[in-house]
């Protein structure tokens, strides 16, 4: 039995896609036909262009149907798995009273030009997020959070004043690859001032995926949706890690996330 | 035609106690009394630009990134040597007088510091004086001149049908929002609104010429008014309806970029008594001095502001906020009679964010949205799509947007921004916009005619709803009007967002006014508008 993926659209491996687009071109029997010949280019076998609509003098707007050519084995996929347990409550207390014998300074901030706070307040305060309390509800952490537009410099310089552990970063705007841009400066900022290796970083923001962190030098991203439970089980374990606590006591009372 | 009926404003269709409304809107002249005395009492570094934009002074020293704009420059020198507590204006002419008249010449020798400026005495005193009073009364001219010239190009070119539909656009580079602007206006956009850049809010000086590089939004800069205005007049002739052209008077520049676009003929600027406060972490006491000279500007300049109660629900819940809209709403409207607005160049703002998932979401945006029709009956209310929950699925998303239209339909909303259906993703594509208009076209056509028909039950749903809203909201301003404005902030209670007196961005810039403090280009405002300045 074959574990190829095709799309389905109302029948087994019909592989039939739907897919809209605009084209720099007025209407005409030639921007349809371009359209055509772009979802042919794209892969599509037999597309229709069901819908061609004018936009002004000089653009127009396509919705092609058409039945991919392609298909893909899920299980020859390198995904990111989630590499850390989903920690209960009182043992994300425990693990930090565990390793560190103190309370695990978190420093939060939306860097940049940025001025989105709902996320990084979601992860942070007692509040939190879709039924989860915040990072502010464990006792054995204690959370520093600077709000929005906020410099890499005063970053480093709440990293000091702190003695931080660990490093939250938000970035919502990313039009123009902003986010990846502000990571990159507040990695480069923290290495500069010589901070960085004894750091847990995260970042989080919607348009993060998970295997973005190493090309940005960050130990862990977090994407959409995030529960503030995650990123809480997620610190835990790495302060226990470092700690050297064994994968056992680690993932004592876990399941894997 | 785009409706089967003209546009026009349900009224009377929920029993309102006019009496609540009336305590309201006193509690609110209450509230607002000592913040205009603090605007009365103070300048900024910002309104002294403005001033010196308005008179002529304009350009930059330096290049690229490290280019000063010569008003900050000259700001700058003259708050060095003499203070601003008197203003700028009678230093600034002084150097005028003594560079023989040449203003541009004047602004360059203070800015290279060839000049130093001082407070000048006796006849020169008097000879500096006079020159910044004919000045201001040139420049102020200037402002009221585009109130003019907008009728005339308006009964020239003829007045687009209301609702009025609004759109953004935010490439970042304005020679790539020209064509998506006049895309927008073609395929029936009668407002666009040019989003300005991540961190202008920020700068503490206005950025030069014509930009490409803005983060999400395009730089406000005058250049870039001119050349936006210039594009939307050209299709506004090629379509027969004149197109309106929107951008921001806010943050640390606020009463600079209101000048700016009284100079160039925007037509509505966002323009919100607390927004900086709130959402950039703008010094409140900057926020509500620079408010009151940037709306003279506007209301001299015919311009309709836009306020902005609708992203206090981005931050706090829509159901159990909604009377925190209708607060700010009355205390801007506050804020805006006293320096001088007309009703009609009201643009209250509030919006369509509850919870779909909220049982009766439909009918409580009805209430809530009718409400603030019955409220506030001759301002043109600027009405917000939903933002907060719209998701990665567009198809539901399109659908939540419809929603929003008919209630703007239906409640005879005038100024309607359309909703995107990728607004949980990307700031717009341009075939977003037009699937939106799409959408609005259907809707504002489709239901054109049936909010006049629609009456509601005598204490039913819709009507205790508004009631209780009002009722919150009397309980709201009564409480800020007991511990004042700015506690008010303090506690959090606009926006869920808690701000302190001396806190945020921007204090620095605020400065006392000293006896003498002279504004010749404030008082021909407040003359012409009259109001005390
Ligand atoms: C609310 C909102 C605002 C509010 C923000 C209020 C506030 N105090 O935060 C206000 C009105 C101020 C605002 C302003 C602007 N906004 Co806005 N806004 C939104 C909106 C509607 C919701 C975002 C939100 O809060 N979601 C809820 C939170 C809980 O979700 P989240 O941010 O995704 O966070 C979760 C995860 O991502 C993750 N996460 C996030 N950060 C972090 C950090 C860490 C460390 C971790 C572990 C996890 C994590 O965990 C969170 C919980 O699950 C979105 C549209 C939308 N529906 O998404 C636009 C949106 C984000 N805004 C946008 C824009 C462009 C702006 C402006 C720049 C517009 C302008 N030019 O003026 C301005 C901001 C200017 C500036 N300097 O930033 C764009 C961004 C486009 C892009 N992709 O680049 C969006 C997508 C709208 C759009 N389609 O144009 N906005």
């Amino acid at each position: 039995m074959s574990a190829l993926l095709r799309p389905y659209g109302d029948a087994t491996g019909d592989g039939r896609v739907q897919l809209s687009f605009t084209l720099p071109i007025a209407s005409s029997e030639r921007a349809r036909q371009a359209a055509l010949e772009l979802a042919r280019k794209m892969g599509f076998a037999e597309p229709q262009v069901v819908h061609m609509k004018e936009m002004g003098p000089d653009f127009s707007f396509f919705i092609v149907y058409g039945a991919t050519a392609h298909s893909v084995d899920p299980a020859g996929l390198t995904v990111a798995e989630p590499d850390f347990p989903l920690l209960p409550s009182p043992e994300i207390n425990r693990i930090i009273r565990d390793s560190l014998k103190r309370q695990l300074v978190v420093v939060g901030a939306c860097t940049g030009t940025d001025a989105h706070t709902l996320g990084l307040d979601a992860i942070l305060s007692m509040k939190g997020f879709a039924g989860d309390k915040g990072l502010e509800y464990w006792q054995e952490m204690r959370i520093v959070n600077m709000g929005a537009q906020v410099s890499p410099g005063e970053i480093v310089a709440a990293v000091d004043e702190h003695a931080a552990d660990a490093v939250l970063v938000s970035q919502v705007v990313t039009q123009r690859d902003a986010h990846i841009f502000h990571l990159q400066e507040v990695h480069a900022a923290l290495t500069e001032a010589g901070l960085r290796d004894r750091l847990i970083l995260v970042g989080g923001g919607p348009r993060f995926s998970p295997d973005q962190a190493p090309a940005l030098g960050f130990d862990r991203i977090f994407g959409r949706g995030t529960k503030p439970s995650e990123v809480a089980s997620y610190l835990a374990w790495k302060v226990g890690r470092r700690a050297g606590l064994s994968e056992a006591d680690l993932t004592r009372a876990a399941t894997l996330a | 035609m785009r409706t089967s009926a003209p546009f026009f404003r349900p009224l009377g269709r929920l029993r309102i106690d006019e009496g609540v409304l009336a305590e309201c809107r006193e509690l609110a002249t209450e509230i607002a009394a000592p913040v205009d005395h603090l605007a009365a009492t103070h300048t900024t570094t910002s309104i002294e630009r403005a001033c010196l934009r308005l008179v002529g002074v304009d350009g930059i020293e330096g290049r690229g990134v490290e280019a000063v704009p010569i008003p900050n420059r000259v700001v700058d020198e003259i708050g060095a040597s003499v203070g601003l507590e008197r203003g700028a204006l009678i230093p600034f002419f002084d150097a005028v007088a003594s560079c023989g008249g040449d203003i541009d010449a004047a602004a360059d020798a203070i800015a290279g510091r060839a000049l130093t400026p001082r407070w000048p005495q006796g006849a020169d005193r008097d000879d500096a004086a006079r020159r910044a009073k004919e000045a201001a009364a040139a420049a102020v001219n200037c402002i009221e001149a585009a109130a003019t010239a907008r009728r005339d190009v308006v009964e020239r070119v003829g007045e687009a049908e209301r609702p009025w539909l609004y759109l953004i656009v935010a490439t970042g580079d304005i020679h790539e929002d020209i064509p998506q602007a006049q895309a927008a206006a073609r395929n029936g956009a009668d407002v666009i609104a040019v989003i300005r850049s991540t961190g202008q809010s920020l700068l503490d000086y206005v950025p030069f010429g014509a930009t490409s590089e803005g983060f999400a939004g395009t730089y406000a800069t005058q250049e870039n008014f001119r050349l936006m205005r210039a594009a939307l007049d050209e299709v506004g002739e090629e379509l027969g309806r004149y197109v309106r052209l929107t951008n921001y008077a806010s943050g640390l520049c606020m009463p600079e970029i209101a000048a700016m676009a009284g100079m160039e003929r925007l037509d509505m600027m966002l323009n919100d008594c607390m927004y900086g406060i709130m959402f950039r972490d703008i010094n409140m006491q900057r926020t509500f001095i620079d408010q009151h000279f940037s709306r003279m500007v506007h209301a001299l300049a015919g311009i309709v502001i836009n306020t902005g109660e609708d992203n206090y629900l981005t931050t706090a819940d829509a159901v159990d906020s909604a009377h925190t809209v209708l607060a700010s709403q009355f205390l801007n409207e506050r804020f805006a009679f006293t320096a001088g607005l007309s009703e009609e160049q009201m643009g209250l703002g509030h919006a369509f964010e509850i919870d779909p998932d909220v049982p009766d979401q439909i009918l409580l945006e009805l209430a809530h949205a009718q409400l603030i029709r019955e409220c506030f009956p001759n301002a043109p209310l600027k009405y917000m799509p939903p933002t907060k929950h719209m998701t990665g699925n567009i198809f539901q998303g399109f659908l939540y947007d419809g929603m929003f239209n008919l209630i703007g339909a239906l409640t005879g909303q005038d100024i309607v921004l359309l909703g995107m259906m990728t607004e949980g993703i990307h700031t717009p594509f341009l075939s977003d916009r037009d699937l939106a208009l799409e959408n609005a076209r259907y809707i504002f056509g489709g239901a054109a005619g049936l909010g006049g028909e629609l009456r509601y039950e005598a204490g039913g749903a819709v009507e205790r709803r508004a009631a209780q809203v009002l009722e919150e909201c009397r309980q709201m301003l009564r409480k800020v009007a007991d511990i004042g404005m700015f506690a008010a902030i303090e506690a959090g209670m606009f926006a869920d967002t808690v701000r302190t007196p001396a806190g945020g961005k921007g204090l620095a810039g605020v400065v006392q006014r000293a006896p003498g403090y002279v504004n010749p280009v404030a008082d021909e405002l407040s003359r012409r508008l009259g109001i005390g300045a």
